[in-house]
């Protein structure tokens, strides 16, 4: 879902730029305040795993392929700052130095994957596994739902981003984008749900460090 | 397990990970897709310049060991950075406290 340059009009590029360096900022100061010993290594291990996860595009229908974001398993495992922290990493990494996203359209990249997805999966986990309860599968079901909805609301803000710049239409783009990404969005589920439960199985205490 | 060793064999997942992306699918992503079929692929522009375009490692000609190479390279460099700046962040926290 990395938008390219040449895509969006010069004020949506400013908009999504000052939103996402707000956010990142933001997220900068809450970590600042809320990070401790154990989350450096886990914020570098999921940055790399986001990374590689993201090469390994897997067939979708209709000759398309679509990728693992990311978003949804930080927001989970370390908070929505967090994502947002981690996805800008990755994302302006992609950008810079593996010419994967448009350097205008940076800013619009971190807004959808990080600020979106990250929030949009946070607080739909949230919701969910408090509805239904605390055990281990709850977990997962609401894991599963909350990735799946992230990918899902991240294609639609970049319809709509797609739109205003006046590259496609909303009545066009909007119904593309969300149709390819809900398929996508059950690879994203699953995925999601392997590597917490990858954790649970090995270091479960890691599933309870402070969210940012 | 002790916290040192879990994560390095994350880690050590992750470039496992990161070497079996020869065999990911080369069809257009969700987005690509829509911008071909809706006709507006063409205004992509590329980048002013390249590094590791597309994942593959320039200058070697087996591309998939290239491409093996931009995802370790990835990997470690993501790794690298995000450790990096939580440790910053949590070290000028420390600083700050005293």
């Amino acid at each position: 879902m990395h938008i390219p340059d040449g895509f969006l009009s010069t004020a949506t590029v400013a908009t999504t730029y000052v939103i996402s360096a707000g956010g990142i900022g933001n997220a900068v100061r809450l970590a600042n305040k809320n990070l401790g010993e154990k989350h450096i290594p886990m914020m570098g291990i999921l940055a790399a795993f986001i990374f590689a996860a993201q090469m390994l595009n897997f067939p979708v229908a209709g000759g398309t392929s679509g990728h693992f974001l990311g978003a949804a398993l930080v927001a989970i495992l370390l908070g929505p700052w967090a994502a947002v922290l981690i996805m800008a990493v990755v994302l302006t990494g992609q950008c810079f130095i593996f010419q994967d996203g448009g350097i205008l359209a940076l800013g619009a990249n971190i807004f959808n994957m990080g600020i979106v997805g990250g929030f949009s999966a946070y607080y739909i986990y949230k919701g969910l596994s408090a509805v239904l309860g605390d055990s281990n599968r709850s977990k997962l079901i609401s894991g599963f739902a909350a990735s799946w909805a992230s990918v899902l609301l991240a294609s639609i803000a970049c319809a709509i981003e797609l739109a205003v710049s006046g590259t496609s239409p909303l009545s066009v783009a909007l119904p593309a984008m969300a149709g390819v990404h809900a398929i996508i969005g059950v690879g994203e589920g699953l995925i999601t749900v392997a590597v917490v439960s990858l954790v649970m199985a090995t270091r479960s205490d890691l599933l309870k460090l402070q969210r940012i | 397990m002790n916290y040192k060793k879990w994560w390095l064999i994350a880690l050590g997942f992750c470039l496992v990970v990161a070497t079996i992306s020869p065999l990911a699918s080369s069809s257009p992503d969700g987005l690509e897709k829509v911008a071909e079929d809706k006709g507006f692929i063409d205004v992509a522009q590329g980048s002013p310049f390249e590094i590791i375009a597309d994942y593959v490692f320039p200058g070697i000609e087996n591309e998939a060991f290239a491409t093996i190479l931009a995802g370790w390279i990835g990997v470690l460099l993501m790794f690298g950075i995000a450790y990096g700046i939580a440790w910053l962040v949590q070290s000028r926290k420390n600083k700050a406290a005293v």
